[in-house]
């Protein structure tokens, strides 16, 4: 059988993203397209709505088979890859078939974490990251009246927010000082809390867990501080790790997750890797981390999928910036840069507004007069815009005071000056 | 052949921030016309003089639609509107975090994203617009209609790097079809051998190589041949203006009078460029040319150039006009006009074709400079029907640019003092008001 020009190994963003700009450039080039569930594509971001039912199950599909087939692409599914071998150009499945490659895509993502709770591995639990998870959380939460969360990252977060809707009772639990860690500085994750706690979600942060053990069909969390939280279910959204035990034997360089040039080539070649799965330069300091949010994923596949097909227009990954949106109870925000109080170091200055009475928070962060980060809640400006200022690096000068005092219209002029 | 898209463009400077656009887009999409509804959105920053619009692109690789965790947002190929499936959104605003200009937004009075959905294809802002800074741009159809022609000429044309006149023959050529017999005097067409090279024609129809002086002549007995042997083919000549407004002119004025059947596309470069660059009657005031040189005599052309497509309309043409390649889908809409009027009598266009090689420009510059006469009004762009019986400005010649940014792009005008400069700048406003007296009451051309 003959070798397949672009063997994607994973359909979640990074790959789709990849699939996109590979056929941009080559129309003919056979493409295949791994994934190990039997779902058509979907996004992993969309489950916690299916979880709350805001979404059926039945309509999360990204590309269904006509889109693939007009694209001539070949998606299998139920193809879990078990090892990869550079020498043969060859990935082997787990059903033991042998699949040759000339050029290779890893974005096979990432898988939840369990922390290192004692009693945690024993005591029936669920957890968030696939379509199948997602419909057993639906139907567990149909049967159910209370639910423990371990983790308030945006999985929990979304998840807390879902199964009380649906009326639950919802204790959502988190080591860290306060929700949202990796975006939100203390002073706006209050704010969420503030709305969490206001809607009966009891949230419980700086509060390790201490051990969880099961009775009565009741899960028990013991918190560190001697308080006990008990639910019928316990749903663990600590975190996630990029899927790499695949790669044990390929030589190829895996760090917390596959490391990558600016052109998402992995160290073997011919190997590319994108998504969840990787480990790229950050924008800011270029160390290279796993960049686990859903843009990301869409860069890097698709820039992956240019360098596969050898496209000229390409240019190099200016790293990754951590950015996301978040609402939550009809409240919006969105964070993009150096924000939480971990990253914001000595040479940036922040301004800073903050409303409680209406629940405003406005953060920017400068280095000089560049914008750095941003982070706000129900504050009037595009998200967008914001970070085309930082990834561009304007230098804003005197409109810097400005860009604080009124970011939507300021924002929009430098739109329209400079890449509008 | 793919697909291109119609768009909106802003005038910045046109823009007084009334916000009729955006009551406009709010009306027709939910009825009230508050403009927080608005997919248009008119904003200014302080102690700026200019206003900023954001309304969405409807890119080609939409940033919204790949970061969609929902399949919410999709490009549609027929139109080209990144459409929004609001029954698959779920809120989440990560579009509104990966679209760089603001083009989808949060509308806080219904709690959800909104967009621009292009009305249709009849934006309801642009004709909300009193002052006409929304435009639509239509340059699109252009390569949708006619992008699958075959060009009818050679590969291998060995024209100047740069060269104007090679993109307007091959377009011209295009359009008009196969079924056309083609006359190219002497100049540079020829001269890069659109008439043949090495014992081949340079096109895919018949061509042939008139004098410099008998080119329309020449055409009318061909096309008067055709007539009684009762086919209907095209004559069409691609003339130089030494051909057209000088030698060639006193069979061009013939033919025009007799009323022959000939599609004539004068190439104005202004001057004899293939032989040389020397002067020619449309050549401008104060130009460098090779017999018009700068020193201590002489600063250039001391005459005003003859208005050839003026002098045509004098001669009763079935229909006359002038284009500039900047401006391509008036230049077709041009074409199809002589197309029907040829077949009647005399059909004449005059392309301003800049000639970087005789014009000391850049040779990227070609279509910058095209654009740069007509905006200033040194290239008034409008067009004469027999029928009518006036001419009609197909681009307002209202609130030009001055003179100077159009001359200082060329090298031939690089000696011009501040009194020549003067005189350029009179000597176009008294052109354009001659030409007004001839346009209907009101016609400078301002139009939706």
């Amino acid at each position: 059988m003959s070798a397949i020009k672009y063997l994607i190994v994973g359909s979640s963003h990074a790959g789709l993203s990849a699939m996109e700009a590979i056929r941009t450039k080559d129309s003919d080039g056979s493409i295949v397209l791994l994934t190990q569930e039997e779902h058509l594509p979907y996004s992993p971001t969309i489950l916690p709505y299916v979880v709350s039912g805001d979404v059926d199950a039945a309509r999360v599909t990204l590309v269904d088979e006509a889109a693939l087939n007009a694209c001539n692409v070949r998606l299998r599914k139920g193809a879990k890859v078990v090892e990869v071998s550079p020498a043969s150009r060859t990935v082997t499945l787990q059903s033991g078939e042998e699949l040759g490659y000339e050029r290779l895509l890893l974005a096979a993502g990432a898988e939840p974490t369990l922390p290192h709770i004692p009693g945690l591995r024993e005591t029936p639990h669920y957890v968030l990251r696939t379509l199948d998870d997602a419909i057993r959380l639906h139907g567990a939460a149909r049967e159910s009246e209370s639910a423990v969360l371990v983790g308030a990252g945006l999985i929990g977060m979304h998840l807390a927010e879902g199964l009380r809707r649906v009326g639950l009772r919802v204790s959502l639990v988190e080591a860290l000082p306060h929700v949202l860690p990796a975006y939100f500085d203390s002073e706006a994750a209050g704010l969420i809390q503030d709305v969490f706690r206001q809607n009966n979600v009891n949230v419980f942060t700086g509060s390790p867990i201490a051990g969880v053990s099961a009775s009565k069909g009741c899960c028990i969390v013991s918190l560190a501080s001697g308080t006990e939280l008990s639910g019928e279910m316990l749903v663990v959204c600590a975190g996630v790790k990029s899927r790499t035990q695949f790669l044990a034997h390929s030589g190829v360089e895996v760090d917390e997750g596959v490391v990558v040039t600016d052109t998402m080539r992995t160290s073997i070649e011919r190997i590319w890797a994108a998504g969840d799965v990787s480990q790229a330069k950050s924008f800011f300091d270029g160390r290279k981390r796993v960049h686990a949010t859903l843009p990301s994923a869409v860069e890097q596949g698709r820039l992956a999928g240019m360098d596969m097909a050898q496209d000229e227009t390409l240019s190099p990954y200016p790293g990754g910036i951590a950015m996301n949106t978040y609402r939550c109870f009809g409240r919006r925000s969105f964070c993009v840069g150096l924000t939480d109080d971990s990253q914001v170091a000595q040479d940036t200055e922040v301004d800073r507004v903050f409303l409680p009475a209406s629940e405003q928070y406005q953060k920017l962060v400068y280095r000089g007069d560049r914008l750095v980060g941003a982070s706000c809640i129900n504050s009037p400006m595009d998200p967008g815009v914001m970070v085309q200022i930082i990834r561009r690096g304007i230098d804003l000068g005197a409109m810097r005071k400005q860009l604080s005092s009124s970011p939507l219209e300021t924002g929009r002029s430098l739109m329209a000056g400079i890449w509008g | 052949m793919g697909r291109a898209y119609n768009t909106i463009q802003f005038h910045p400077a046109k823009c007084d921030g009334c916000n009729k656009c955006m009551e406009a887009c709010a009306g027709s999409h939910g009825g009230k016309n508050d403009p927080v509804h608005s997919r248009i959105k008119v904003t200014r920053a302080a102690d700026h003089q200019e206003f900023t619009t954001a309304y969405c692109h409807q890119c080609g690789e939409p940033r919204c639609a790949m970061n969609c965790p929902a399949g919410a947002l999709v490009k549609d190929p027929d139109t080209g509107v990144v459409t929004l499936r609001e029954e698959r959104c779920v809120g989440c605003h990560l579009c509104t975090l990966t679209c760089p200009y603001a083009g989808i937004t949060h509308d806080p009075t219904v709690d959800r994203v909104i967009k621009c959905d292009f009305c249709g294809g009849e934006p309801e802002c642009v004709k909300a617009c009193p002052r006409f800074a929304l435009e639509i741009k239509t340059a699109a159809n252009v390569y949708n209609v006619w992008g699958d022609l075959e060009d009818l000429f050679v590969p291998g044309l060995s024209a100047c790097q740069g060269c104007n006149s090679e993109l307007l023959i091959r377009h011209t050529l295009r359009r008009v079809g196969p079924n056309t017999v083609l006359a190219t005097p002497p100049g540079c067409v020829a001269g890069a051998g659109a008439v043949g090279y090495n014992e081949r024609t340079g096109t895919k129809i018949p061509v042939f190589h008139p004098l410099l002086t008998n080119t329309a002549s020449m055409l009318a007995g061909i096309r008067r041949y055709y007539n009684r042997i009762g086919r209907d083919v095209t004559v069409l000549a691609l003339a130089g203006d030494g051909g057209a407004a000088d030698v060639g002119f006193q069979s061009l004025s013939g033919a025009a009078e007799r009323g022959e059947q000939i599609l004539y596309i004068c190439i104005d470069n202004e001057g004899y460029m293939n032989t040389g660059t020397q002067r020619s009657g449309t050549t401008p005031y104060g130009a460098w040319t090779s017999t018009t040189p700068v020193g201590e005599m002489l600063r250039g052309k001391t005459r005003d150039s003859k208005p050839l497509a003026l002098i045509m309309v004098m001669h009763n043409c079935e229909y006359v006009a002038t284009a500039s390649m900047a401006f391509m889908e008036d230049y077709y809409a041009k074409l199809d006009k002589a197309i029907k009027a040829c077949k009647k009598g005399m059909a004449f266009i005059q392309v301003f074709s800049p000639c970087p090689t005789g014009w000391r420009h850049p040779t990227g510059k070609v279509i910058e400079v095209s654009r740069k006469a007509v905006e200033t009004n040194m290239l008034p762009l409008w067009e004469y029907e027999r029928e009518e019986g006036r001419i009609r400005f197909t681009r307002s010649v209202a609130n030009p640019q001055p003179v100077e940014v159009y001359l200082k792009l060329l090298g031939k005008f690089r000696h011009l003092n501040k009194e020549q400069i003067e005189y350029i700048q009179r000597k176009t406003e008294e052109r354009i008001e001659l030409l007004g007296r001839w346009a209907p009451a009101g016609g400078t051309g301002e139009k939706k």
